[in-house]
């Protein structure tokens, strides 16, 4: 690659490729956009839904568990604890509820919050709405 | 070093340093908190020690970037630079952001961070990577102006080049991205969606851009092959990137609730993305075997080749392992994830970094071409302890990976998470062991630095 290929035809494919894929990258999230109502379960965004996202992030639950496959690989997947718990929020919130502030001696331990009821339910009504989303068929299993 | 004011890289490179062994310090405590749950419960979560070593991370790898840019830019655009000062009171700026974000991430609970920075008013914390509470994240775009509009006049006022450019579309790319972290909606496919646009599209975008500039830059310096000859191969190198990458997006779609087409635009596209880290590898080796001349600061061209080999392995190789859909079905999230994550960041990203630290450290202070042969000995013993811990500690997650994977989500009677954490121990503790060894690696690698000053210049072997 000598004469043949020139820097300057070097230079036109990446101007034209990245002007190109950008553009077609665009288009694909337009329409990404544009079919998203029928996927993302956004009927079940509630006001406590978002709440319950609020509070999922000012608490970083994501620094130790996944959600949906990302996030951090400390703590079991969430995307589908609705489901591993037998279609209730009821385990979920009693599971926020009864951590030990301390930890539990030698093994893998969540924060104890200190959420009220209405933050516990808001939590569980998002870990809800996630699990409904539309992901494909994933997880693999229930497990996560 | 030509121009005076190449000086104001060097704080840059020294608190890249100085973060970098913050990260590595709370990555061991996390490795530990893998296989001891309790330690520094509930003092230091996990997630806490997460945030710190990942956003130390980003920091210091961003800490190098800007201080490539004040080194190299002077020297390519043959003038200095545009402001000096303004170079510093950013650097004093982000240095001070960044010790006190990690200040609050290590003091007060995450939550109360989030309260008393005003999170509920423009909300972008909590997600993985962009946990800075929201006026840091303005800071950062702040100082990120301040540096493109010195670095972008330096450009304006003196000589172009390729490399000049392509780094100047990289920073420029880097901080437009950033601004996505801005864009937080309830609607979590949304916000998923484009959170991708901050993480994937800088280390598999823009950032390569600067990785393929800086790389350009220390091989012309160090092999005095063409410059013609460089440039053209720096830009078909980031043409394949961002031709592969863009699109290749798409492999952080198949599972998050948006149209399954992106299970083969993101398959096809990503599995393109190899290919600029294996030409990479290609043109480093070939300039260094096509070299007009041999370079004092063997160190230097160790560790430039080395970016490229770990890089490809890293990014190219361990990427491609889960970036087909119906791999990433049962690998995605796993520890499969953390082992491509680390080997592609060390490789592609630490090194680069650590590669123009080791051609510019010894120019900005006072040497000639190169620190002595004792100096460059003990660096490229920190050179082959790091790597190859990394890749270690790279191998050991894969294994845990590939065992999670059976066990959790393969076979007739999948395990719950936790049990399956346990039966993975053995490799964390290995993992942790690595880390002390990469650990040992960093410290010679600061050693470097101290030994040997007194000692007369490397000279080349006639
Ligand atoms: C410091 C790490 C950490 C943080 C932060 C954390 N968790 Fe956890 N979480 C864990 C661990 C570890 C487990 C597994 C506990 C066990 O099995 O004993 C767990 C388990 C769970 C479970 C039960 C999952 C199952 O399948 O059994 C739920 C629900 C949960 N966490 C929700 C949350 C929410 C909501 C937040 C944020 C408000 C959060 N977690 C933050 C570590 C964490
Ligand atoms: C040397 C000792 C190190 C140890 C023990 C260590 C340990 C860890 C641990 C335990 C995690 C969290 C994984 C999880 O979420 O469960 C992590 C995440 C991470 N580390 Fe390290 N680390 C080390 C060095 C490094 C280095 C040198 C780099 C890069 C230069 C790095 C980059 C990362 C990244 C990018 C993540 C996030 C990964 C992801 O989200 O997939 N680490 N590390
Ligand atoms: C230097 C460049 C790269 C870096 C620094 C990098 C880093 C990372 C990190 C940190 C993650 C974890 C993100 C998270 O926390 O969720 C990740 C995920 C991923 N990367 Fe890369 N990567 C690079 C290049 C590549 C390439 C070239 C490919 C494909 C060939 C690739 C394929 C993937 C895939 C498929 C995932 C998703 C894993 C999952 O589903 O859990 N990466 N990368
Ligand atoms: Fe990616």
């Amino acid at each position: 690659m000598n004469e043949v290929f020139t820097k300057s035809m070097a230079r036109n494919i990446f101007y034209g490729g990245g002007v190109f894929f950008i553009l077609l990258f665009l288009a694909l999230t337009f329409d990404t956009v544009q079919q998203l109502p029928k996927l993302d379960n956004r009927a079940a965004l509630t006001e406590q839904v978002a709440h319950g996202k609020a509070l999922w992030e000012e608490n970083n639950c994501i620094g130790c568990h996944t959600l949906l496959g990302e996030g951090a690989y400390f703590a079991p997947e969430l995307g589908n604890v609705y489901q591993r718990y037998g279609n209730s929020t009821a385990f979920i919130k009693a599971f926020l509820m009864t951590r030990p502030k301390e930890g539990v001696p030698g093994r893998r331990s969540m924060p104890q919050f200190n959420f009220t009821a209405e933050e516990r339910e808001a939590i569980a009504e998002f870990l809800k709405y996630s699990s409904q989303i539309n992901t494909a068929g994933w997880p693999p299993t229930i497990q996560g | 070093m030509q121009y005076q004011s190449q000086m104001v890289a060097k704080p840059y490179f020294i608190a890249a340093i100085g973060l970098f062994i913050l990260q590595i310090l709370f990555g061991l405590i996390m490795g530990l908190q893998y296989v001891m749950g309790d330690f520094l419960f509930p003092e230091i979560p996990f997630n806490v020690a997460r945030m710190v070593h990942t956003n130390a991370l980003i920091i210091w790898l961003l800490m190098g970037f800007m201080g490539a840019a004040y080194y190299l830019v002077p020297e390519e655009s043959e003038t200095e630079l545009f402001s000096p000062r303004l170079a510093l009171i950013t650097f004093w700026v982000f240095l001070g952001a960044a010790g006190l974000t990690v200040l609050g991430y290590l003091l007060v609970p995450y939550s109360t961070l989030a309260e008393i920075t005003g999170n509920s008013i423009l909300p972008t914390m909590g997600r993985e990577f962009l946990e800075q509470p929201t006026i840091t994240k303005i800071g950062i775009v702040i100082v990120a102006l301040a540096f493109l509009f010195n670095i972008g006049m330096t450009v304006l006022k003196g000589r172009k080049t390729a490399i000049t450019l392509v780094l100047l579309i990289g920073l420029l790319g880097l901080a437009v991205l950033f601004l996505f972290s801005f864009y937080n909606p309830d609607n979590l496919v949304l916000d998923k969606y484009f959170w991708w646009w901050v993480v994937h599209l800088w280390v598999e975008g823009g950032w390569e851009l600067i990785l393929g500039s800086i790389l350009a830059f220390v091989l012309i310096k160090v092999t005095g092959v063409d410059r013609e000859v460089i440039e053209k191969w720096l830009y078909i190198i980031i043409a394949m990137a961002l031709i592969s990458g863009i699109i290749g997006t798409g492999h952080h779609y198949f599972w998050i609730g948006v149209p399954e087409y992106w299970q083969w635009w993101g398959s096809i596209f990503s599995a393109l993305e190899p290919l600029p880290f294996l030409m990479m590898t290609l043109f480093a080796f070939n300039m260094v075997k096509n070299r007009r001349r041999n370079h004092p600061n063997k160190a230097a061209v160790m560790w430039a080749l080395g970016t490229t080999v770990l890089a490809f392995f890293g990014a190219g190789v361990w990427g491609f392992m889960h970036t087909l859909a119906p791999v990433n079905y049962y690998t995605h999230g796993s520890q499969l994830t953390a082992a491509h994550g680390h080997l592609a960041f060390f490789g592609a990203y630490a090194m680069i970094v650590l590669t123009i630290i080791s051609y510019a450290m010894p120019l900005l202070r006072g040497r000639k071409a190169a620190n002595s042969a004792l100096s460059q000995k003990l660096e490229i013993w920190s050179f082959l302890l790091m790597s190859s811990s990394m890749v270690l500690i790279t191998l050991l997650l894969t294994t845990a990976g590939v065992k999670q994977i059976m066990l959790q989500r393969m076979g007739e009677h999948p395990l719950p998470f936790m049990q399956v954490q346990e039966q993975l121990a053995i490799y964390f503790w290995l993992r942790e062991g690595s880390g002390m060894l990469f650990l040992i690696g960093l410290i010679i690698y600061v050693a470097s630095f101290f030994v040997g000053n007194s000692e007369p210049e490397a000279e080349v072997a006639a």
